[in-house]
């Protein structure tokens, strides 16, 4: 028993056996969820591509695994997976000739042949279809041929790693790196910062008996707040902060030294999505914020 | 009476000369030569000195000058000491004489894309070129037209054994998918060899103008040098070196269209290549060496240190005539494998001589230096003057003079022996971007930036000629070994050839 599970196992450890009910069982997955998904919602747009990749990846698939399992007299799952490598080579060979070589006069020539041998006119024209399609799809697939783009103006191999630069460029150059240098001092190194709408800053929350009063609004990212901060009364209080989304601290990573500090915020210096929120103190992408070096000096007793 | 008497004394009054050769041989004894004595006369004392059976012509050199007046008119402008004797060196002139270009005979347009390289074939019979367009072209020089255009795509019928009945499948060779930045002819003139910005060589045959098989693969980046295996080596010629961005050489063997052996040991990329007369292969590179490779392994035999920046060019005393092979002024054809190499192996016999290949490598660092690599590591002289990179060195065919083009609008003229400045040649408004001398060395071209050629003459350090006319940059320029024509390519499209 052990020993006939064992060999069931080893016969359909690999995907493609699970299709192939050699011995009347076969492991497919359990109800009809997957045909209801695809009959809704459809296939993918490349699903017929991708299959037909991934039968042709299999051959190779199969004679890595051929190979990796090494010397040695080959098991039984090795002899069948030998076999249907072979078969499928054959197949590609002489049935589906999917590659370059099956070309123009090739391919009439294999047609031809395949019709003279006796097939039937079905299964000939089937065959002549399925072959014309592969070749099409082939053809189609454009992740084939890299095709480099040719740039102009080409340049002799002495001038190609120079970077030739007129004389009137550089001085323009030199002067607007100038003004960059002036304007820039306060630039956020994120430059494009996406707005934030205020329907993802802010929740509204519904107050009052009734719950129809809905002036009040609460943060949803997060906050800094001061070490002496206390609320308003309730009454008067428009932004809420909630203190699960207050922070002190933040992790800081050092540009040059590539190591990450955790830091105490001292204020949130600007909020690039307008003054209200830098004076809530909403720390979002491309806020400047200002912390505290931590040194820590070791005094030695003397 | 004294009008009399002075021009008896003058002819009297003998001068003592001593005939030294270019390497410093005493040439017989010292001579008392008479003051009327000029160059004609020289040579004659040379050439039966020499016991040279055809009348050999010499230029004569008084302390790097040349003499070009009689010696007692040479004596009265230098006010020499008569009592010393005058070291005259003799060099040998080239047999024939190269009539300057001065006439642009053809425009012929055809390339879509700026020429980035011309060359004329050894034998000076064909002419390629190749482009940003990413073909090959060959000219026909009788009709001056084109004569092959070479962009791939022919395709060969292999039989295919993979299955059971023959089935014949035609594959599609495409030809350079980059830009062409370097061609190559080889030495017998029989295989031009191009290479291109995505790293691929292909072998072209010239008689038909179709791709001898696929592209030679193995490079990552683009291809910045070729050079092939000198005729007296081998014939025919099979392999040739290329040098790329990606920072190695690679020795290709084209019988067998493999990579023979790769010469790594750059860390920046190799900007030129030049394969010796001896057997060794010098690499100049952007990381500021020149390395010294043996052929048959492919074992690295000295790096020659010295430069502060990159190393643009190099240059090899022997290089015409390793360029040309067994073919020369002569025309001869020759019909064996062993006839050319012994012809060839004559030739560069003759060119050598008894002194050691000289190289010399032009940089970044505005210098030039002179090595003699087969004897030490340490250059044998520096050459400076330039007040702006050196792009382009190169050795004039007999190996006498040795010229450099600048990015300081300048082409420099240097002993070609012991690196001493001899002129400069000024006359460009932008920079000179290559220089390629006439065969028979007394005449020096010059393209550049500002779209003219300048022909230049060595004997009068001055300009001989001027050829405007193309309409922007010109990237290549050369000097067909035959003299005859000289073929010009740039920017603005179209191959420039130029005849007396």
């Amino acid at each position: 028993m052990h020993g006939f599970v064992s060999l069931f196992w080893l016969i359909f450890s690999h995907d493609i056996l699970l299709n192939f009910p050699v011995l009347g069982i076969s492991l497919q997955p359990q109800g009809d969820y997957i045909e209801l998904h695809q009959k809704r919602h459809g296939r993918r747009p490349d699903h017929d591509e991708r299959k037909r990749k991934r039968a042709a990846r299999e051959v190779h698939k199969r004679s890595e695994q051929a190979r990796k399992v090494g010397s040695g007299w080959p098991s039984a799952r090795a002899l069948f997976c030998a076999g249907i490598l072979l078969f499928m080579l054959w197949l590609v060979c002489v049935r589906f000739r999917c590659g370059a070589a099956a070309r123009c006069q090739g391919q009439e020539v294999c047609q031809e042949a395949l019709c003279r041998e006796g097939t039937d006119e079905e299964d000939c024209s089937w065959l002549l279809e399925f072959t014309h399609d592969c070749l099409k799809m082939h053809d189609e697939s454009t992740k084939r041929d890299k095709v480099e783009d040719v740039q102009e103006g080409a340049l002799p191999p002495y001038l190609l790693d120079r970077d030739e630069t007129k004389r009137a460029k550089v001085l323009s150059n030199t002067i607007k790196q100038k003004r960059k240098e002036k304007a820039g001092k306060w630039d956020v190194p994120l430059p494009k910062v996406r707005p934030v709408a205020e329907e993802e800053m802010f929740k509204v929350l519904r107050t009052g008996k009734r719950k129809t009063k809905q002036w009040k609004r609460m943060v949803t990212k997060a906050t800094f707040v001061g070490p002496g901060f206390t609320r308003k009364p309730p009454k008067y209080e428009r932004f809420i902060r909630p203190t699960g989304l207050r922070f002190t601290k933040a992790h800081v990573t050092h540009p040059e030294l590539k190591c990450t500090f955790n830091l105490d915020i001292i204020s949130v210096k600007k909020n690039p999505n307008g003054p209200m929120y830098t004076s809530l103190g909403v720390m979002t992408r491309g806020t400047i914020i200002e912390v505290c070096p931590a040194f820590s000096y070791s005094q030695g007793s003397p | 009476m004294d009008s009399q008497a002075t021009p008896a004394a003058d002819a009297n009054t003998s001068v003592m000369c001593q005939l030294v050769s270019p390497e410093g041989d005493h040439l017989g004894a010292a001579l008392y030569l008479p003051q009327n004595v000029g160059p004609p006369q020289l040579q004659e004392i040379v050439n039966h000195l020499l016991h040279n059976e055809d009348k050999l012509p010499y230029a004569f050199y008084i302390g790097d000058e040349e003499l070009s007046v009689q010696l007692g008119a040479y004596m009265q402008q230098k006010n020499a000491n008569v009592e010393v004797t005058l070291r005259i060196i003799y060099q040998p002139q080239a047999l024939f004489r190269i009539r300057p270009v001065n006439r642009c005979s053809a425009t012929i347009a055809g390339h879509t894309e700026a020429v980035l390289a011309v060359s004329f074939s050894p034998d000076g019979k064909c002419l390629a070129s190749g482009s940003g367009d990413t073909s090959v072209r060959f000219w026909d020089l009788n009709t001056q037209t084109p004569l092959f255009t070479c962009k791939g795509e022919c395709s060969a019928s292999y039989p295919c054994s993979l299955c059971v009945f023959p089935m014949f499948v035609t594959l599609h060779i495409p030809g350079h998918k980059n830009w062409v930045l370097c061609i190559a002819w080889s030495p017998d003139g029989k295989h031009l060899v191009s290479g291109s910005k995505s790293g691929e060589l292909i072998l072209w045959d010239p008689k038909t103008g179709k791709q001898l098989g696929s592209p030679l693969m193995g490079h990552r980046k683009w291809i910045t040098a070729v050079s092939w295996e000198p005729a007296h080596l081998q014939v025919p010629c099979r392999r040739f070196v290329s040098a790329s961005k990606d920072g190695d050489a690679r020795i290709w063997d084209i019988t067998t269209r493999k990579c023979v052996i790769s010469l790594t040991g750059h860390t920046n990329s190799v900007t030129c290549v030049k394969w010796g007369g001896d057997g060794l292969i010098y690499t100049g590179s952007e990381d500021c060496l020149i390395k010294v490779w043996e052929t048959t392994q492919g074992k690295l035999v000295k790096t020659l240190q010295g430069h502060g920046h990159w190393v643009n060019s190099l240059a090899l005393s022997t290089e015409y005539v390793l360029r040309t092979g067994a073919y020369d002024h002569t025309g001869k054809t020759y019909s064996t494998a062993e006839e050319m190499k012994e012809a060839a192996l004559a030739r560069y016999k003759k060119m050598r001589g008894n002194a050691p290949e000289r190289l010399v490598s032009g940089s970044d660092d505005f210098t030039m230096f002179l090595w003699e690599p087969t004897i030490s590591k340490q250059p044998k002289a520096r050459m400076t003057g330039h007040q702006k990179l050196v792009n382009h060195v190169y050795f004039s065919p007999d190996g006498q003079w040795l010229a450099s083009a600048s990015f300081d609008k300048s082409v420099k003229l240097w002993n070609g022996i012991t690196g001493k400045f001899v002129a400069a040649f000024r006359g460009h408004v932008a920079d000179v971007y290559q220089i390629s001398w006439s065969a028979d060395s007394r005449l020096l071209l010059s393209g550049s930036k500002d779209s003219t050629l300048k022909v230049w003459d060595i004997r009068t350090h001055k300009l001989k000629q001027d050829l405007p006319g193309h309409a922007d940059e010109v990237y290549a320029v050369d000097w067909s070994p035959d003299g005859e024509k000289v073929a010009s390519g740039g920017k603005d499209r179209v191959l420039k050839l130029w005849m007396n």
